[in-house]
């Protein structure tokens, strides 16, 4: 429960306590626990690029296996990268980006190429939101128990 | 909607991005530092939520340690006219995370995305042959991811 329905009252913890029937220090020392092991990545929110005025799009780029280290750290530079995978195709390298406009995105992938040496990068900004689910059946005991 | 957040605004949601002290207030706390009053947070939060601007609130957890294997990015050519109703039935499978319509480019003639969440790379590769008879739908490709190069979250107004 505490993975999408985080109390948003005065004393949070106390009102997870009251849930799980253990007192407000013992969620509070559970969660410390979990964090520690590295289960939870992070406890806070997750926003809506678009709604804070941002943009986005997901690029790809074929990079030579012995330019890789180079554009990989050309790429992860950014911190408007949050996501970078190599997967098996021509296109080996995809990331997405965001960034406060499209401008600022056309901006960040010509520095990416000309650091890099590589390019074109291929941007392709989503045209229609079909479904994004950000709950995945993670079991909520597992979490909260660690 | 919010293009122009003020800067308390802002400065909430750079912490609301950070974690949540662990302390008994931790809104008193956020909003001492943002300069607003523990109701104002809280008040600000629950709107935020109920608009969408928080996808989101509470714990992020590592999908791949508690048992989500295998990934596929899976593209598929679908004529320009016929991708509204393919991209509804990909988006109604329960393997499916994600799906999105993204131009063509040079190089990639695909123009659906579906991310496929699967035990194992041989599952999606079963729900990708699934949903590609249910479609009628050939030209289609799965991307597995080899190696994770970056994974953070978005840390906004921080330019």
């Amino acid at each position: 429960m505490i993975q999408s329905r985080f109390p948003v009252t005065e004393r949070p913890y106390a009102a997870l306590g009251e849930q799980l029937g253990i007192s407000e220090d013992e969620v509070i020392e559970r969660l410390e626990a979990i964090k520690e092991s590295g289960e939870i990545r992070r406890m806070g929110a997750s926003f809506d690029s678009r709604k804070l005025g941002y943009s986005s799009t997901l690029c790809a780029v074929h990079v030579p296996e012995d330019m890789l280290d180079r554009a990989i750290e050309a790429i992860n530079a950014f911190h408007n990268i949050t996501h970078n995978y190599e997967r098996d195709h021509y296109y080996n390298v995809w990331f997405t980006v965001i960034a406060p406009g499209p401008k600022r995105i056309d901006e960040i992938l010509r520095e990416i190429e000309d650091q890099a040496g590589i390019g074109p990068i291929i941007n392709l900004p989503a045209l229609r939101l079909f479904k994004i689910q950000v709950d995945l059946p993670v079991l909520d005991e597992q979490v909260v128990d660690g | 909607m919010d293009k122009a957040l003020s800067d308390s605004e802002k400065a909430l949601v750079r912490h609301l991005q950070d974690d949540i002290p662990l302390s008994a207030r931790p809104f008193a706390e956020i909003g001492e530092a943002v300069g607003m009053s523990e109701d104002e947070v809280v008040e600000k939060i629950r709107e935020w939520q109920e608009n969408g601007t928080i996808r989101r609130f509470g714990a992020m957890v590592r999908h791949q340690r508690l048992g989500y294997r295998a990934n596929a990015m899976s593209a598929w050519d679908i004529p320009d006219e016929r991708a509204e109703e393919v991209g509804r039935i990909l988006a109604a499978a329960d393997e499916v995370s994600h799906c999105y319509q993204r131009p063509r480019a040079n190089g990639w003639s695909y123009n659906l995305f579906a991310m496929i969440h699967g035990a194992s790379e041989e599952e999606c590769d079963q729900v990708a042959a699934g949903l590609a008879g249910q479609v009628g739908v050939k030209s289609y490709a799965l991307l597995f991811s080899s190696r994770e190069f970056k994974k953070v979250s978005m840390r906004y107004f921080i330019e």
